[in-house]
């Protein structure tokens, strides 16, 4: 056990006029008891008085209450937003991180131990220990099918995913294929359909039986969820249609070469595109060329 | 672990932040935040209103702060007011201890303790005032300035008139739910309270409940009912004493109130009387969203309903606040390549699947 002393110094350097990670300590509790309450039940979505935060509804709010509840004066902090470092949402997140925590900052996937994201799972595998912090836009999987916030709880209740079922089939007649990209339904330890957030399909299988803690964060919507390590995530699918990720056959990383990487494709002013890795460090390092473990899946 | 620098991002939000600021701070006639306060109260009051903080200095600051802009100053003072620690909780206080600045009634003509029209545009032309460009001078008040002032009689409820001839169901003996829900601490559940939809209502965007309010009068579910009242003024907040117990006078909040009676239609089912009141009341003096609110929340209390949004109070209250809406909205410009990149795989994935299966057709 730490002794007080050692707590107290692990405050960090607060921001003046503020509290320790800008969040009133009730807040912070409130938090943390919605976070244990979704370890509990993976994949259930925890109701919690989400707070105004200094940065706008819609920008990360969930997820920087989550991180925010989380941090102590000795966390590595990593902030990516579509996988990118450095790209101004995740620089303001992260400052803001920083400035009332003292919270040391970091691009390294490996060295982090709270890593917030928007919208992407990282290249390299995460170990125990570590937390992922997702920002979520909509929460509700079922939102589709039923806009009533009160009607999709109690289908989540009763586990009646019927319509859900019948839209992705419905999906299937209509295209031959589910249209999903971003944010694939997902079932949580048989039990909870889920919506991953916007992540692409290519980062699904990572949160199945992955070593690491997946918190989701939804603060315009004030909800809170979980997926536990070494738990069971299964896309929806169906036997004759099974759940395919993307595939960039035959095309690098413009920039490091590498290949078993999420490539997005910009275009260029020759007319043509260039393909490149969204998550940075990762790319970073093998540009570097460090060996980096990519299996998510064992 | 040492600090690593980042590529450009940081750079660049900076020179935003000193762009912004230097708008408000650099050429011209700097802009006084005691002059929003002053001559702004309108915007300012709209602001505390939006943003859930009565604090004219705090609001006028925000005011000037954003520019202007009447959502991202509420968005200010809501960042602010939620870092602020509890150190207690007012007591209830009821629209009759109103001290009166102006209040009126379209339902009567004459009301008991009188209209008073106060201060008020409804009745001016609107003209470009250009003496204004050059500052412009103040006229003579003469006994007016004294009518201005809030009137500490207290003045009856118009609504008590129409409970004492029966014509609407009596006032409950006590609130529905004697400990108020927190629309700041707690999640909203469905069906909400009164008193959630209430604060939900009084914090939200004043333009939002004007639309909403608006499309329910033309027919999407709302009433064309009746002001019984519409008053101005402030309202005391008290606090229990923490010695003797005793309600206190700690202050005053400036507010405006509407009362709005709808129904009417009487039925041979029912012999109890059907009008109902639908209930506002905002920060400051701000009317349009006072009579706004009073209209929705009259529809939200329906017990037949049309089945048009402006009933629904998972579509008014989830929809109404700024600060939410323009958040979310405004996302749009953060980059969304990675999601755009996953949307474009699939359609190019399904155009292969259509064309393979014309060809086989």
């Amino acid at each position: 056990m730490p002794s007080v002393s050692t707590l107290l110094e692990d405050r960090g350097a607060a921001f003046a006029g503020y509290s320790f990670a800008f969040l009133d300590d009730m807040a912070k509790r409130e938090i943390r008891r919605a976070i244990l309450k979704g370890v509990a039940i993976p994949g259930h979505q925890v109701p919690f008085g989400s707070r105004e935060m200094p940065i706008a509804r819609g920008w990360g709010t969930g997820g920087l209450q989550l991180t925010l509840a989380l941090v102590g004066g000795s966390d590595v902090i990593k902030v990516i937003d579509q996988g990118d470092d450095a790209s101004v949402n995740a620089v303001n997140l992260r400052r803001l991180i920083a400035k009332t925590t003292g919270a040391t900052e970091t691009l390294d996937t490996a060295a982090a131990t709270l890593i917030q994201t928007r919208h992407r799972i990282p290249e390299e595998v995460m170990r125990e220990g570590q937390v992922l912090i997702l920002q979520v836009p909509i929460p509700e999987p079922l939102r589709l099918v039923e806009r009533s916030v009160a009607a999709a709880r109690s289908m989540h209740a009763e586990m009646d995913y019927s319509r859900m079922w019948l839209a992705l089939y419905e999906d299937i007649v209509r295209r031959g294929e589910v249209s999903a990209g971003a944010g694939y339904p997902v079932m949580v330890n048989g039990r909870f359909v889920m919506a991953p957030s916007p992540i692409p399909r290519w980062d699904i299988p990572k949160l199945d039986n992955a070593r690491c803690l997946f918190l989701f964060g939804a603060g315009r919507e004030k909800r809170i969820y979980v997926v536990p390590p070494f738990t069971k995530v299964e896309p929806l699918e169906f036997d004759d249609y099974p759940f395919d990720t993307e595939h960039f056959d035959g095309k690098a990383c413009a920039l490091s070469g590498a290949t078993n990487a999420y490539l997005v494709e910009s275009p260029t002013e020759d007319g043509g595109s260039r393909w490149t890795a969204s998550d940075t460090n990762y790319a970073d390092k093998v540009l570097a060329g460090q060996e980096v473990d990519t299996k998510w899946k064992r | 672990m040492g600090y690593s620098s980042v590529r450009g991002g940081l750079d660049a939000i900076e020179h935003a932040e000193r762009l912004i600021h230097n708008q408000v701070t650099d050429g011209g006639d700097i802009l006084e935040v005691s002059q929003v306060a002053d001559h702004l109260q309108l915007i300012t009051d709209q602001v505390m209103g939006e943003g859930g903080v009565y604090d004219v200095e705090l609001g006028a600051l925000a005011v000037k702060q954003a520019e202007g802009d009447p959502i991202e100053a509420a968005f200010l003072l809501r960042a602010y007011r939620t870092t602020l620690p509890r150190v207690g909780y007012s007591l209830a206080s009821s629209g009759r201890e109103l001290r009166i600045t102006r209040r009126i009634s379209s339902a009567f003509r004459d009301i008991p303790g009188g209209q008073v029209l106060g201060r008020t545009r409804d009745y001016t032309q609107r003209l470009m005032d250009f003496s204004l460009l050059d500052g412009g001078e103040p006229m003579p008040l003469g006994l007016i300035a004294q009518a201005d002032a809030p009137d500490d009689d207290e003045f009856p409820l118009v609504i008590d008139v129409l409970r004492a001839q029966e014509l609407m169901p009596a006032a409950p003996d006590r609130p529905a739910d004697i400990e108020p829900f927190d629309v700041t601490r707690e999640p909203l559940r469905f069906p909400a309270t009164r008193s959630a939809r209430l604060q939900g209502l009084a914090r939200a965007e004043t333009g939002a409940l004007l639309s909403l309010a608006y499309a329910g009068m033309r027919g999407y579910g709302g009433d064309h009912g009746y002001i019984a009242e519409l008053r101005q003024g402030d309202l005391p907040v008290k606090i229990s004493h923490p010695v003797t117990g005793r309600a206190v006078n700690i202050g005053w909040v400036s507010v405006t109130e509407c009362y709005q009676i709808v129904g009417g239609q009487a039925s041979k089912a029912k012999d109890r009387p059907d009008y109902t009141m639908g209930y506002g009341m905002v920060i400051g003096r701000n009317e349009r969203k006072a009579i706004s609110m009073s209209i929705i929340d009259a529809s939200l209390k329906k017990e037949v309903k049309s089945g048009n949004v402006i009933e629904d109070e998972e579509y008014v209250l989830y929809h109404c606040d700024a600060i939410e809406s323009m958040g979310f909205v405004e996302h749009l410009k953060l980059p969304h390549y990675v999601d755009f990149q996953a949307s474009l795989v699939r359609t190019s994935k399904v155009r292969e699947l259509v064309k393979a299966a014309r060809t086989n057709a």
